[in-house]
């Protein structure tokens, strides 16, 4: 095989090596669970599971790409379910509600950029102090209950499709995911701003060289990311139809992870949306499969765990080889 | 004439279709230093990993002291007394100076180190060396990198090499350590090592090697004896044809002024610089390292802050931001390639459009105009979507300056451009300036190599501790001249 040819191989594995991936999974549960697994209705509530997720990692993946990462999005997903619960008690639309529950991702996001930003300081330190901070502020404006909110239509996001609007395919909720991916996956590949966002995370030094407004850019990252952590939070509303200010926790390493499996890397410059989605459907085929073999949640924990060391291990191998 | 030390003959080696080495036969003697001279992917590097073990050969043999020398890997070669030292020194900065020289070979009774003799042994290496004056106790990390690149080097004698490769040692050292360094060599020699020195510069061949070999293309096709060669040889070995003249000076019309400095100082550095820069025009700037020259270039271009002072550039006043800048005109290339200049992940096409990209970007076009750019320039890629990363420094470089030209600057800041890149990419950089030169844009070159700056430029100011001093026409200066006014001690007036 040419150098070339190499070269052609290793760029098609990392545009589709998550793919082969889920194949795999979505194969090895299929031949040992036909019956149970391999079901319409199965695979609906795969994606039911994943939308939140899903959306929460296309934020993340721009955070990641740009070199940086963000710990506090569980939290801030808890705190905008509150929101928007708090919203509805009041007699607020559910439009407005729902938009309120993304503005309170960004304006935390626009917090954590600022900080980043303007006090130079690391986001691994600032939003691990968000992490408790926003989770603290979700549980204090809840007064550390589960709010209540009337029933509206956002309730319906993610429920699984009935007979009368089998015509959707997907329920809205899953609509939303893919076209926000597709929306990202634009938004990376044709803006000046996704340019940016690649470059700063390639070489910030670079970037500030080419006249690059990194700080401004960097604020915007955080705002959108965390933007997309307000609409995954009004999703988590969605399927929890009420706010819950200890939901997601710990969902900020399984995002990070759905990232990291979708090809991008923690040092900034390389990611894919499409990946990231991709690793996020990996987690939940493998979390689903498990369930239809009846293995207990200890040893899902621990395959969930191979397969994140394993992503990144195929990636050094593929690395090792362009250089 | 001394024992033959190492022979290397029909050395191969493929890496897929890539041909790395096509053919090496290279002798060295006890007691001499062979040059190793070859443009950037001339398979030097390659060499190098397959004379420490790092790779094996697929053809050829190599015999040291007259047996075979089949190293299967790095610390077969230095057992056999084969010993790299590389660009980037491979100290433990954290450790001290006689923990480096001992690693990996520590002296121990059962589990414990036998302290007093890591000592001894590290002791008697500085002495063979000549530089008792380290104290073995001294933790790597306070001494200089001159010093730190003598810790490697005694790492290497401790274990009793033989044959010293030294890979381009010169690259990150001040004028007066280089000079140690040659000392050092010269002293190595006479105790009979067998010494590689792995140069770009042939002023340092000529200072330095007995004898010299060129590679090119993976092969090695010419050696001789050094005083008996002429520089143009070489380079029309390295080359693959004759260089007539390395610096070509095409008739310039000096315009109007299009940037002005007066008494500019930023926080530390520059402390006081003054010119006027005119299109049409090269004017360098000479000194030495760490004298404000990059801060100076940093200042007027926005990456760091004004004290105070003015910066006049065509019709706008004032420090400006990087942005701005470059959209009046001006654009600059960093001397820090891999850290600042490029981003290496990116593609050729992301980093050539990365200072001009519209608010939408169309792929198709950042490719189009990239593909023209890679013909003008002549980069060395196989296609505009390849990582930067994959190029060698001069095409890495050439990428850096292509940024430049298709954001349509015609005032260019030039930083060490040729910093690290071979001969070819110089030669080709250096009719590149000519020609923008002619076409009446600005260029302003910081550069350590004087005759790069003696040979493209028009006008030469040196700066020293901050301050620059008045330019003066090249045809008025010569190299003595500026490293006198370099290293003055006094303060200018």
């Amino acid at each position: 095989m040419s150098a070339e040819n190499r070269a052609d191989w290793s760029a098609l594995w990392s545009k589709l090596g998550s793919v082969v991936g889920l194949a795999f999974v979505v194969g090895l549960f299929a031949f040992l669970r036909p019956r149970t697994f391999l079901t319409p209705d199965n695979f609906q509530i795969m994606l039911l599971q994943t939308a939140v997720v899903g959306t929460a990692a296309l934020g993340m993946t721009l955070i990641i790409i740009s070199g940086g990462i963000d710990l506090s999005i569980g939290s801030n997903i808890a705190l905008c379910t509150v929101a928007i619960a708090l919203m509805l008690q009041h007699h607020v639309p559910p439009v407005l509600a729902a938009l309120g529950g993304v503005g309170v991702g960004a304006v935390c996001g626009a917090l954590i950029g600022a900080l980043i930003t303007r006090l130079n300081l690391t986001p691994f330190i600032v939003t691990l102090g968000m992490w408790g901070a926003l989770r603290g502020a979700a549980k204090g404006l809840a007064s550390e209950t589960m709010v209540a909110a009337p029933s509206t239509w956002l309730n319906d996001l993610l429920q699984s499709l009935g007979p009368k609007n089998r015509w959707m395919i997907f329920p809205p909720g899953v609509w939303l995911m893919i076209v926000l991916t597709l929306f990202v996956g634009a938004l990376l590949r044709y803006t000046r701003f996704g340019r940016h966002v690649f470059a700063i995370g390639s070489n910030e030094q670079t970037a500030r060289l080419c006249g690059v407004p990194v700080r401004r850019t960097k604020l915007l990252i955080y705002i959108v990311g965390l933007a997309f952590a307000g609409i995954a939070g009004v999703l988590q509303f969605s399927y929890l139809t009420v706010g819950d200010p200890t939901t997601a926790n710990g969902l900020e390493l399984a995002v990070i992870a759905a990232v990291v499996i979708g090809g991008a890397s923690l040092n900034g410059g390389e990611g894919s949306v499409f990946g990231s989605l991709i690793g996020a459907l990996i987690m939940t085929v493998v979390a689903n499969g498990c369930t239809k073999m009846n293995l207990a949640n200890w040893v899902q924990e621990i395959v969930t765990g191979v397969i994140i060391i394993a992503a990144v291990v195929v990636d050094r191998l593929r690395h090792r080889g362009v250089g | 004439m001394a024992a033959e030390l190492l022979r290397m003959e029909g050395v191969r080696k493929r890496f897929g279709a890539t041909v790395a080495l096509d053919g090496v036969d290279l002798t060295v003697r006890a007691g001499e230093v062979l040059a190793l001279v070859g443009e950037n992917g001339a398979g030097k590097s390659t060499l190098m990993k397959v004379l420490s073990g790092a790779h094996r050969p697929d053809k050829g043999r190599m015999w040291l002291n007259g047996g075979p020398y089949v190293p299967m890997h790095p610390l077969d070669a230095r057992q056999a007394g084969v010993s790299m030292i590389y660009q980037e020194l491979s100290l433990a900065r954290h450790l001290t100076v006689m923990e480096n020289i001992v690693l990996g070979t520590e002296p121990t009774t059962g589990p414990f180190v036998k302290w007093a003799e890591v000592r001894r042994r590290a002791v008697v290496a500085m002495a063979q060396l000549g530089r008792a004056d380290i104290a073995p106790e001294t933790p790597v990390h306070k001494l200089s990198i001159a010093e730190q690149q003598l810790v490697e080097i005694a790492r290497a004698v401790a274990v009793g090499a033989r044959m010293l490769v030294l890979d381009e040692p010169t690259s990150s050292l001040a004028r007066n350590d280089i000079e140690r360094l040659f000392e050092l060599v010269r002293r190595l020699k006479t105790q009979g090592l067998g010494i590689i020195y792995i140069s770009h510069f042939l002023e340092e061949v000529r200072a330095l090697s007995d004898r010299f070999t060129v590679l090119r293309d993976g092969k090695s096709v010419g050696s001789g004896e050094t005083a008996e060669t002429t520089n143009e040889r070489i380079i029309a070995l390295m080359v693959g044809r004759d260089v007539s003249d390395l610096y070509p000076r095409s008739a310039r019309n000096r315009g109007e002024a299009v940037l002005e400095l007066s008494e500019l100082a930023g926080p530390v550095k520059p402390a006081n610089a003054s010119l006027t820069l005119h299109r049409g025009e090269v004017f360098g700037i000479a000194g030495l390292i760490g004298a404000g020259r990059t801060e100076l270039l940093r200042a007027i271009f926005g990456l760091d802050p004004v004290r105070s002072g003015r910066i006049k550039l065509k019709a706008h006043l004032g420090p400006a931001s990087p942005a701005r800048q470059w959209s009046r005109g001006l654009g600059m290339v960093s001397e820090d390639r891999k850290m600042e200049g490029l981003a290496l992940s990116l593609s050729i096409a992301d980093n050539i459009t990365l200072s001009s990209l519209a608010s939408v970007v169309k792929p198709s076009a950042q490719v189009a105009a990239s593909s023209q750019w890679i013909g003008r320039l002549a980069i060395r890629c196989r296609e505009p979507q390849q990582a930067v990363s994959e190029l060698s420094g001069g095409n890495q470089q050439k990428v850096a300056i292509a940024r430049l030209l298709h954001h349509g600057v015609d005032v260019l800041l030039l930083d060490e451009p040729t910093r690290g890149i071979d001969v070819g990419s110089k030669a080709q950089i250096y009719q590149l300036i000519d020609e923008l030169a002619c076409a009446g844009n600005a260029v302003l070159i910081v550069s350590s190599y004087l005759p790069e700056l003696l040979g493209v430029c028009d006008r030469i100011a040196v700066m020293c501790k901050g301050r620059l001093h008045p330019a003066r026409p090249v045809s008025e200066i010569n190299e003595h001249e500026i490293m006198l006014e370099a290293t003055a001690t006094k303060e200018a007036a």
